[in-house]
């Protein structure tokens, strides 16, 4: 009967519909309320634990506010200078063939001072995952403009807007190693919604699997908020990020094995 | 007997990589240098030890793959020539600062800029003062031999691993480029990956249930955590200047004059001291072979003997500011010198000490 039931006869193994994986360190995240950074590693450690392949992956943390992501991902990592990491993992993949290597990067990392690490990355083919979390923004430094920021959309580098002509376009640089002949599967995710975290987490479990196969780069971008440095609260920094940075940037596969 | 091969410098930087079981070597093309990465790719060295050879994109990304393959606890390491070098100041700063072991050559030419691609010792103070940013050094050793090219890569790496410090080769493109006879040591097998996690517990492994998670980093946010890392590494510093100071002495026992010299200079003061003793000048020479840590005290006791010190160097003098340390200014010292790639002669030498000191 219904006033019977205790908290025991709830707290089982069959009732669970969520939990933290184990993959998480004890250390608190220190990313702002709202920010996608958390959410892009909880599915990345998920993917891990599900895998069994905790023993066998190497992750490279970036320069940005995923920097510190070695405190909480329970993982052997190193921390790359700005926007080397896929040179890290470049090494560390081919010493060791047989283990799962994985950056983690946001925009200025991966698409402004690691353009070329992550392009010639890309270009050989290595054997590694590359996650994108691109929010348009050098979010760690305090809102400066990033490459992937938005025609018009101010930072504390662009007060006025982007202005083009003076500032240059902003790069999708997920379009362009989708060209290139050594990335397997190229893919753009968001974690805004429950519906997207669950499509984000199918793609970098795909991406993790592809290593398996030893195909070249699977490289998943994540657009996410910064809702510090967009100086927004973190609902409508979603919204304005369905609005403004969906069109620019759309989700969905770019790139996808023909096996698939 | 001992293999005997008639070698480039280079090309004995190579093959002694390949036989001290290197795990892997990433480079970039720059002249006085490219022989290192040409025999590598040549000698396919996956087919005979597994050794990993890579060809980067730039010098930026050849050091931070070295970063990568050295927090994985392997034997790995690049070479370059000086505006290369320079280029690789960002990673190897990170690699001093998260302590791992690797060994990189600089195969000096002339500078600054794209300067020329002659012989030249003017990354003295790049090499022995840090060259990035940040309180560190790196362990230098300055080979003036091809065979001494071959066999200080794998004394660097002995250092560098019993360490956990970056050391650097510091040649120059004279004995890059000059072929010598050399003796070819065997084959020291590579690390086993089981080999590695019993040595270098705290390599990026895979984290696996008996241990925490391994982190391989140079950032430490609390300005108090991260001034006792730096009392660490000084502390580190200290015990290799205690422990590995290495140098040569040539007809010191009764100089009354002496040359301080590495590498290339040090070759041509040999010559400059048998024209000197043939006009009844006592001179000798003292060579160091590790640049940090410097022979210091040995030249303290020197300047006890001796009535002046010239070093020769060929930069505009670079080293003579340890040496003028070492002895506290106690004796004259004095430098000569040529730039910009050109080697200095045994007889311009001579006449630089004798219108110096006599
Ligand atoms: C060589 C170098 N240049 C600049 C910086 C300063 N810096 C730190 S983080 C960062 C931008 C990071 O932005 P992004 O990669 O987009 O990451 P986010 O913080 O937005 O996640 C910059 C410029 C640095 N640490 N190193
Ligand atoms: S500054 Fe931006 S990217 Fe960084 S934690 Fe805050 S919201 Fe996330
Ligand atoms: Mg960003």
């Amino acid at each position: 009967m219904a006033e019977n039931i205790t908290n025991k006869d709830i707290v089982k193994e069959e009732n669970l519909v969520f939990k933290k994986t184990s993959l998480f360190t004890e250390k608190p995240l220190s990313y702002c309320p709202g920010c996608g950074h958390g959410t892009a590693h909880r599915l990345v450690l998920e993917t891990i634990e599900e895998m069994g392949i905790q023993s066998e992956t190497i992750g490279i943390a970036p320069v940005g506010c995923s920097v510190l992501a070695y405190e909480f991902m329970d993982i052997d990592m190193q921390q790359a200078a700005h926007g080397r990491a896929p040179a890290l993992a470049t090494a560390i993949k081919r010493l060791y063939p047989e283990k799962f290597v994985f950056t983690y990067q946001g925009d200025g990392d991966l698409a402004a001072i690691g353009t070329a690490e992550t392009i010639h990355a890309c270009n050989r083919g290595e054997n590694i995952v590359i996650i994108f979390v691109n929010n348009g923004i050098y979010g760690m430094t305090g809102g400066q403009m990033a490459p992937t920021t938005l025609p018009g959309m101010k930072s504390s580098t662009s007060p006025y807007g982007r202005e083009v002509i003076s500032m240059g376009n902003p790069l999708k640089m997920t379009e362009l190693v989708a060209q290139l002949p050594g990335t397997y599967y190229v893919t753009r995710q968001a974690v805004h919604t429950p519906g997207a975290v669950r499509k984000a987490k199918k793609a970098i479990k795909q991406a993790f699997e592809n290593q398996k196969l030893n195909k070249g780069v699977s490289f998943v971008e994540i657009v996410s908020n910064c809702n510090s440095g967009w100086k927004m609260e973190p609902v409508q920094a979603n919204e304005w990020m369905v609005e403004n940075m969906f069109p620019f940037y759309p989700l969905g596969d770019i790139k996808v094995p023909a096996e698939q | 007997m001992k293999e005997l091969r008639l070698m480039k410098g280079n090309e004995a930087i190579a093959e002694a990589a390949i036989r001290a079981g290197v795990d892997g070597y990433f480079g970039y093309p720059i002249t006085p240098q490219s022989e290192v990465l040409e025999y590598l790719m040549a000698e396919q060295p996956e087919k005979r030890t597994g050794m990993v050879v890579l060809q980067a994109e730039s010098e930026v990304a050849a050091i931070n793959m070295v970063y990568g393959g050295a927090g994985a606890g392997k034997k790995v390491m690049t070479s370059s020539s000086s505006p290369g070098i320079s280029l690789k100041q960002e990673g190897i700063t990170y690699i001093a600062g998260a302590e791992l072991p690797c060994l990189i050559v600089n195969v000096v030419r002339g500078g600054p800029g794209l300067g020329t691609i002659q012989p030249a010792q003017s990354d003295y103070f790049q090499s022995v003062k840090g060259g990035g940013h940040g309180d560190y050094r790196l362990i230098v050793l300055a080979p003036a031999s091809v065979q001494e090219m071959y066999d200080f890569v794998g004394l660097a790496f002995e250092l560098a691993f019993k360490y956990r410090n970056p050391a650097l080769i510091l040649s120059d493109g004279a004995i890059g480029q000059m072929m010598e006879k050399v003796e070819i040591s065997d084959q020291i097998p590579r690390w086993t990956n089981e080999e590695i996690k019993k040595m270098s517990p705290w390599a990026t492994t895979g984290k696996t249930p008996d241990r925490p998670h391994n982190i391989i980093t140079s950032l430490d946010l609390d300005p108090h955590k991260q001034e006792d890392f730096n009392h660490k590494l000084q502390a580190k510093y200290r015990e290799i200047e205690k422990n590995e100071v290495r140098f040569e002495e040539i007809q010191t026992e009764d100089a009354e004059y002496l040359f301080v010299a590495y590498g290339t200079s040090s070759r041509i003061c040999q010559k400059s001291i048998q024209m000197a003793r043939a006009k009844g000048i006592k001179v000798g020479l003292l060579r160091p072979i590790t640049l940090f840590p410097f022979p210091s005290a040995r030249l303290l006791e020197l300047s006890k003997q001796v009535k002046g010190i010239l070093t020769v160097e060929m930069s505009a003098g670079q080293m003579i500011e340890d040496v003028k340390l070492a002895v506290r200014c106690s004796i004259p010292v004095e430098h000569y010198g040529r730039m910009g790639g050109i080697i200095p002669s045994p007889a311009e030498v001579l006449t630089a000490l004798e219108q110096n000191f006599l």
